[in-house]
């Protein structure tokens, strides 16, 4: 066993250390030492994107990355979208337009949601698509998700930033 | 007729919002894996390279050694408590830890338990083991030749036939044959594929030593019978046993049988007294637990040169792996395969099918489907489409010549079903104005004569869905009744737990909404709860599209009793009779005085403080229902494509799914499960495949290999629907989960081969990749 090293990551606004092994994978720290288990792993093979988060401002699949290499980062996950008791909009906007079923993959299309209208306020159909390219969902055809993701576009635009949740 | 509640109600009919979403969108869920447990340790399966193999020895030495192992088990250590092999759902018989040999790449040979699951993973790694490697059989039409390996040396019938099944009328059949004007045929391969839902099966066994009880938390669609099992294979007093099914990631029949990996998490619990948990890999879902299909079918249609159907003859073989685990009712080894004859009015027909060993994953799950549903909706449906290019004949007109017309329910098809209600052209009507079918067929004409290729694919399905009845339907002897029980508090909220088991089917929503349709209380103050043995009603669980049609059958009948008691509580209240009573959702009142009236929350405060003398207090009922028959959902889907004769890449331009699943109880969730269905079903067609080298080797035991589509690949769909109630469930419900993945390959199959089929193409085999219908386009000699 290697020896332990010492990590800290702002995860959703708070920091967190812990010693870890070196080959500690980020998702296992995340579920593992603040206990967000809304993060899941759904394959062995970086394919599936329900353990997506957030890492300065970047998505990465958090199977397919070591703990230590976000030593000193910032991390966003499914937890901390909601802030002050409040939904951010494309958690409404699934809840709204039936985005999600079983529930497994919906923090990584909310965090890959997240990163695409932060890059692009009004994104297509297809650009939606492409932005949810890299998580699997077995269970609702993809088509409420784009429409979640163009509920939360129109109430963001409608609402301005100002509404929104200060994240991160 | 259903009365309709208002919107602040939500009753049947109401799109009202998940009850359940709040939760998972904001990370909340708790799947299993999410289920940490002071002293909690972790199991790690060790599993063999090889498809076939003698194991002449394990040395867990090196393994045991490790700081922070603290057992390996091997199947020797098993075979002390008798428990190296295991019933499966299907008269058979399964290794939880291999003995002698090995019989499937990925299969189970030893587990490790550690402090850590990077430990327990490490440790697996120096498990040593000794194999010899034996002769592997792969293709089930090799299993029964005389030079063939017996696999199964442990089984008192040295073959690797495992059962042969017939219905109908040989003779019969075969006659028609004989005199037929017109017969066509096709061979058709359902390919072996893996429901792969996006969370992994796992557990957590907690054997609690000062209790003397057990607590599995457990990926399980059936907690209840899988509580029932425990107890017979491992001797354990059932009522010392808890199974917690939490949230599921998804099911689709995966998680439907008992898997080695459970048994051992269990066995290393009572073993070290700690909790134990034991999560999937991927690659280890996908290769070793319950695959669906591998059904290698032939079919004939004889008909008349006008194109009447007189008769349908089918042989098919099963290739059920190193095991026989088919999850499915045991009076039907094929399942339900006899619904092959579809929605067609002949006399005849016979069906045999026969299963085979192989040096495959062991299974024959129903993957979102009524046990081998999806297979006969498929064969028939392309069977009619060859029979229609023989007639040279439009395969729209084809189907409505031949459609059971709606005067003739119940039907009874040549193989014995009784089929409930139906009106299938007044589906295939609303899909051909929906696509504008004339239009299309005109462009295509016009396309191939540019030599561009375009193609449409029908598919008129019918389902059998929601077993029972008890009298037929039993799953290892087990009755398929499912159950609800619902109290009513005295504030007049109400609390109501299931038989079945929600994998994201919306479940705590729509039971919610049968409350609301039936008692007038509001869905909001209904909490619908599932999944803990310690606390739920006996059932058989959900699968097989059976919640709605069962539990929601349960549910409607639960609340019923309810009302009646209500009732007599109403009478005492106001003083009348309950003659004089009329009921409407939400409140009793006098006949022809409606503000005479009490609510049903005065009438459930009542019940705890103001009962009529002699009457038990509380206002609560529980409903074992047992179906009178099954329901026959059906629908039209209709898929355009367009094929790029360079890459051989098919595109699907549009699909509309026209489906009947009877009266709905929230349009929303069922629209949602259309939209998962068909992408499955498009999996299917096009990507997805458990496939195998010679040498027994997983091809497609991963994400990397066992494509599945993502919004970029998955078109848009377009639902539609139409309505022929369920005359014998209590609301006319059908159940709706599985028929878009039942009914849509053979559209999508027939789309791309009506693309070919002026190249003289009559069939080709899922899944169809680009370079499968590249190679077709160049041997036709389409393309350079």
């Amino acid at each position: 066993m290697a020896k332990k090293q010492l990590v800290q990551i702002k995860v959703n606004g708070r920091n967190r250390e812990a010693m870890v092994e070196p080959r500690l994978l980020l998702v296992h720290f995340i579920r593992g030492i603040p206990g967000l288990t809304g993060t899941h792993v759904g394959c062995d093979t970086t394919h599936c994107g329900a353990c997506t988060v957030l890492l300065d401002g970047k998505t990465v699949k958090s199977c397919t990355m070591f703990a230590v290499q976000a030593d000193g980062c910032e991390l966003l996950t499914v937890e901390g979208l909601m802030q002050n008791g409040k939904l951010h909009p494309l958690q409404e906007g699934f809840k709204e337009e039936h985005g999600l079923q079983c529930g497994f993959c919906t923090p990584g299309m909310l965090i890959s949601s997240y990163a695409l209208l932060s890059k692009n306020e009004n994104p297509s159909e297809e650009e939606i698509r492409w932005g949810i390219s890299g998580n699997l969902c077995r269970c609702t055809g993809y088509q409420n998700i784009v429409k979640a993701v163009q509920y939360a576009a129109g109430k963001m635009e409608q609402g301005g930033k100002d509404d929104l949740p200060n994240i991160a | 007729m259903i009365c309709r509640t208002s919107p602040e109600v939500g009753g049947m009919g109401h799109s009202i919002k998940r009850k359940e979403d709040l939760r998972f969108i904001q990370g909340k869920g708790n799947y299993v894996d999410d289920v940490n447990l002071p002293d909690m340790v972790y199991g790690h399966m060790v599993r063999s390279p090889y498809a076939h193999a003698r194991l002449k020895g394990i040395n867990t030495e090196n393994a045991k050694q490790l700081p922070g192992v603290l057992t390996v088990i091997t199947g020797e250590d098993l075979a002390k408590a008798n428990l190296a092999w295991m019933p499966t759902l299907f008269f058979d018989k399964q290794m939880v830890l291999a003995t002698g040999k090995v019989l499937f790449q990925s299969q189970e040979v030893a587990f490790v338990v550690a402090e850590d699951p990077y430990i327990a993973a490490d440790a697996a790694e120096l498990v040593e083991v000794d194999y010899e490697e034996l002769p592997v059989l792969v293709d089930p039409h090799k299993a029964l030749d005389p030079d063939a390996p017996i696999l199964r040396d442990d089984r008192e019938d040295k073959s690797n036939h495992i059962f042969h099944w017939e219905v109908g009328d040989r003779a019969a059949t075969d006659k028609v044959f004989e005199d037929a004007e017109v017969k066509a045929k096709v061979h058709a391969v359902f390919q072996r594929c893996h429901p792969a839902p996006l969370e992994t099966c796992g557990c957590v066994a907690d054997h609690n030593a000062a209790t003397g009880r057990l607590t599995i938390y457990l990926t399980s669609q059936a907690p209840h019978a899988h509580r029932t099992l425990f107890a017979i294979v491992g001797g354990i007093p059932e009522n010392n046993i808890r199974v917690i099914s939490p949230d599921i990631g998804g099911g689709f029949g995966n998680k439907v049988p008992i898997y080695p990996g459970y048994v051992c998490a269990v066995v290393a619990s009572l073993t070290l007294g700690r909790p134990v948990k034991w999560i999937e890999t991927r690659s280890e879902n996908l290769q070793s637990t319950g695959f669906a299909r591998d059904y290698h079918m032939t079919a004939e249609l004889a008909a008349t040169q006008d194109g009447k159907i007189q008769a349908m003859r089918v042989k098919t073989l099963a290739d059920h792996g190193a095991f026989n685990a088919a999850a499915q009712p045991t009076k039907f080894p094929a399942g339900l395969f006899s619904i092959c004859t579809g929605a067609y009015d002949y006399p005849t027909a016979f069906c045999e099918v026969d299963g085979v060993y192989t040096n495959k994953a062991p299974g024959g799950i129903a993957y979102r489907c009524s046990f081998r549903v999806t297979e006969a909706a498929y064969l028939i449906e392309r069977a009619v489409d060859v029979l229609a290019q023989e007639l040279k004949t439009d395969p729209v007109e084809l189907r409505r010549k031949n459609f059971i017309s709606p005067e003739k329910f119940p039907y009874k098809s040549p193989l014995g079903w009784s089929y409930d209600s139906g009106d299938y052209d007044a589906a295939m009507k609303v899909a051909l104005d929906t696509i504008g079918y004339d239009a299309l067929r005109k462009e295509q004409q016009e396309k191939r004569a540019k030599g561009e290729l375009m193609g449409i694919g029908i598919s008129s399905f019918v389902e059998v869905v929601g077993a029972g009845p008890a009298h037929t339907f039993d799953i290892a002897g087990i009755k398929m009744f499912d159950s609800c029980e619902i109290r009513i508090h005295p504030t007049g909220k109400a609390m109501c737990r299931m038989g079945t088991k929600s994998q994201g089917q919306g479940h705590e929503t729509t039971y919610a909404q049968i409350v609301a349709q039936e008692l007038g209380i509001p869905a909001a103050d209904v909490t619908v709860e599932e999944g803990d043995t310690d606390t739920a009603p006996y059932g058989l669980g959900t699968y097989a599209s059976r919640s709605t049609p069962v539990s929601g059958a349960a549910t409607a009948m639960a609340a019923r009793k309810i009302r009646d008691k209500a009732k007599k509580i109403a009478a005492h209240l106001l003083e009348c009779s309950e003659e004089d009573l009329d009921w409407e959702p939400g409140k009793f009142f006098v006949k022809g005085a409606p503000s005479k009236a009490k609510t049903i929350q005065d009438i459930a405060f009542a019940a705890y403080t103001n009962m009529p003398e002699g009457m038990e207090a509380g206002l609560e009922a529980v409903d074992y229902y047992d179906p009178p028959n099954l329901t026959f959902p059906f629908g039209t889907y209709i898929c355009v494509v367009d094929i790029d004769k360079g890459t051989g890449e098919v595109k699907v331009r549009r699909f509309v799914a026209v489906d009947d699943c009877g009266n709905i109880i929230n349009p929303m969730i069922v629209e949602g499960q259309i939209h998962g269905g068909l992408t499955e079903g498009l999996a299917i067609a096009f990507m997805q495949q458990i496939g195998y080298d010679e040498n027994g080797n997983v091809q497609g035991g991963t994400f990397m290999d066992y494509l599945l589509p993502t919004a970029v690949e998955t078109p848009h769909w377009e639902t539609g629907k139409t309505c022929t109630p369920s005359p014998h469930h209590p609301f006319g419900a059908k159940g709706v989960g599985e028929s878009p993945n039942v009914g849509s390959p053979a559209a999508f199959v027939n789309a791309v081969v009506d693309a070919l089929s002026h190249l003289g193409v009559k069939h080709i085999d899922m899944p169809i990749a680009p370079w499968k219908v590249w190679n077709i386009l160049k041997e036709k000699g389409a393309v350079n």
